[in-house]
């Protein structure tokens, strides 16, 4: 089939994957049965409308529309989050009934609630969830912490994956706990030695560790088996699946998970040379990342939440010292590999927009929350297809017609020449859905390039 | 030297402020003076994130400056001064969401401009805002919310205020990522501040402060 992917311009690369990505496999990796030929037909002309607007070569048939919720799904079913994370078929049967009810053209699949009982068996403590430290009636959030400590810096530095498994693994999950006593595996090189090397595992607390990873791994096995078919089901009645994996910021890997807001903020005072060498150490790491699951997958799409980096977050000044230059770097290593970086700017990111139009033109497409959209599409929207910016409050507490008349305002600023998506700008829990129906219906009415 | 804590502190220079304050420890300065000062510095730097020459890293850093300053003036504390207070404030995040970025900020703000906050931390349930209402009898109340789930949770709050016989006894401000003006009407609270300074503005305003 022509080139080696080696061999490829990332162009091509991006191409290989858009053909993948329009030729839909299920998790065995057979063909995917369509439900109906109308429904390839509708599979393939959402693909197409989609990469029309990220590529910003011609102009889509009309504005495409995406629905990229957090637990909406599960109430619109009559669930809660806790059942969601619980009961893989009533994920399942939310989800789908999203894509049934709305119709939009890119939605994200039915892996976003995660199975509860994992997090369970591994005692995870980075984040509580519904019935799990938060009620059941709401979504999973985040325990930020100082998970590594400040003077820990040279151990990430030194070796990111060994400081993962032995020290930070253990800190976030309370069945890791044996993880601490593991050996570090490039010390095992001859016969002499090898021995030493595995006595750790034949002690009861790293013995207890693998027994809790085999249990949480059949059980992930078992959510992956349902959510799979469960997306493979939704690609067969004509709707794609928008991201192959996620990647982050490399600023937002250290401030998000590792050493918290605080300890990240008062690093780039006190440590700012340590902390800019580990952002660099975990650049390819992250690029591999996402790298990695496009190519697993077969579609560009790579999915980066931004947090940080938002206005009000950090100055300027701050934010092209510190949390740019890496970003920047990663989405620049997706995109070498054709992948697709899909940043969303959660937030404002109104004062960014100067600064992070520096990309080529049609490889990125950003989800914009509350950014000031006619500002976006004179500066970042030259370079790069947005989505989004209908806001939650408005979904949640809006009428149809008011939903309505945003859409079309929006389509009005950001629609014009291509490069706009109608969608929500966060990740939404509740909303009427009339207002959702509202979105995706103006879209295609409203949406329409002559 | 009493301008140079103010003015190290307010200029972030950690090193200094901490050599500041121990020079004039052991020349047997007052602590408290120091503490003042602290606090002087403290207030040019909320007047500095106000005007968006600081933001959150300088607000957080000067917060660990203060800490470590408070840190070493604590042991030779023998009596303490209660400062003189704009007013009181309950504040926390609404019952079911657990974030506390925002609502931090906004504290650290109320506080360096002079109100006493009572934080009720987060995942606060109704009925604590209104008994701390009762114990504190402030007249300004804060809620903090990130989630779309929070917009019932402020409601639930203010319902519960007014259930309570308070309602007319206090303003209630309400702000988050996601809160607007909608959300105001929905949640039937009196305003809501789209970033830390509008809520110290509020916070002024009903507390009759010039």
């Amino acid at each position: 089939m022509g080139k080696k992917w080696e061999e490829m311009t990332s162009d091509e690369k991006q191409e290989a994957l858009f053909q993948r990505w329009l030729s839909p496999k299920d998790p065995q990796g057979n063909d995917i049965k369509f439900q109906s030929p109308q429904a390839e037909k509708a599979y393939k002309e959402r693909i197409t409308r989609i990469k029309d607007a990220i590529q910003m070569k011609k102009l889509p048939d009309r504005v495409p529309v995406f629905i990229i919720p957090s637990f909406f799904p599960v109430y619109n079913a009559g669930f809660t989050p806790r059942e969601a994370m619980y009961d893989y078929d009533k994920c399942c049967v939310a989800f789908k009934k999203l894509v049934l009810d709305f119709a939009p053209d890119g939605q994200i699949g039915a892996v976003a609630p995660g199975p509860g009982k994992v997090f369970d068996i591994l005692d995870y403590k980075l984040y509580s969830w519904p019935g799990h430290g938060v009620s059941p009636n709401f979504s999973y959030q985040a325990n930020e912490g100082e998970y590594m400590k400040a003077d820990e810096y040279d151990a990430l530095i030194d070796d990111p994956s060994n400081f993962f498994s032995n020290i930070y693994l253990p800190r976030v999950f309370g069945a890791l706990e044996g993880f601490r006593m593991l050996p570090a595996l490039t010390g095992i090189l001859e016969i002499y030695g090898v021995a030493f090397n595995f006595i750790p595992f034949g002690l009861p607390p790293v013995q207890a560790t693998y027994k809790a990873l085999f249990e949480a791994g059949a059980e992930a096995l078992k959510w992956a088996g349902a959510i799979g078919a469960c997306n493979t089901e939704m690609n067969a009645a004509g709707f794609p699946g928008l991201w192959a994996g996620f990647t982050k910021a490399p600023f937002d890997v250290i401030g998000d998970t590792l050493r918290g807001t605080r300890g990240i903020m008062t690093d780039m005072y006190r440590q700012p040379d340590k902390l800019i060498e580990a952002m660099e150490k975990l650049t390819p790491i992250m690029i591999k990342m996402g790298v990695g699951a496009a190519k697993m997958n077969g579609q560009p799409l790579i999915f980066m939440p931004l947090h940080k980096g938002a206005d009000g977050f950090m100055s300027d000044e701050q934010f092209k010292k510190f949390y740019w230059p890496t970003f920047r770097k990663v989405m620049m290593g997706l995109i070498a590999e054709g992948a697709i970086p899909n940043p969303a700017a959660e937030g404002k990111w109104t004062t960014r927009l100067e600064v992070i139009q520096d990309l080529p033109k049609g490889k990125t497409l950003w989800m914009m929350d509350q950014s000031d959209m006619a500002k976006a599409k004179k500066t970042l929207g030259k370079v790069a297809c947005m989505y989004g910016n209908v806001s939650s409050a408005l979904l949640a507490l809006g009428t149809p017609q008011e939903v309505k008349d945003y859409v079309k305002k929006c389509i009005d600023v950001a629609g014009k020449g291509g490069g706009y998506i109608v969608a929500n700008g966060a990740f939404f829990d509740q909303a009427k859905a009339e207002n959702v129906k509202a979105m995706v219906d103006s879209a295609k009415k409203y949406g329409v390039y002559k | 030297m009493a301008q140079d804590l103010v003015n190290t502190l307010a200029d972030l220079k950690e090193q200094e402020a901490i050599k500041i304050v121990k020079d004039r420890l052991s020349a047997g300065e007052d602590p408290l003076k120091i503490l003042g000062d602290a606090r002087k510095g403290m207030e040019i730097v909320g007047k500095r994130f106000a005007s968006s020459e600081y933001f959150i890293p300088d607000l957080v850093y000067s917060g660990e400056i203060l800490k470590a300053v408070t840190e070493m003036v604590k042991p030779k504390l023998t009596k303490t001064t209660e400062s003189k207070k704009l007013g009181k404030v309950v504040f926390g995040t609404v019952a079911g969401d657990i974030h506390d970025i925002g609502k931090d900020i906004v504290v650290f703000m109320l506080d360096v401009n002079g109100f006493e906050v009572h934080d009720l931390g987060v995942d606060v349930p109704a009925q604590k805002f209104v008994e701390k209402i009762k114990e504190t009898g402030a007249p300004v109340v804060g809620l903090s919310g990130f989630l779309t789930l929070a917009f019932d949770s402020m409601k639930l709050t203010v319902d519960a205020i007014k259930a309570a016989g308070l309602r007319d006894k206090v303003s209630i401000m309400i702000g988050g990522g996601q809160i607007t003006e909608e959300v105001r009407k929905y949640t039937g609270a009196d305003a809501y501040g789209k970033d830390a300074m509008a809520g110290v503005t509020l916070a002024k305003k009903w507390a009759g402060v010039k």
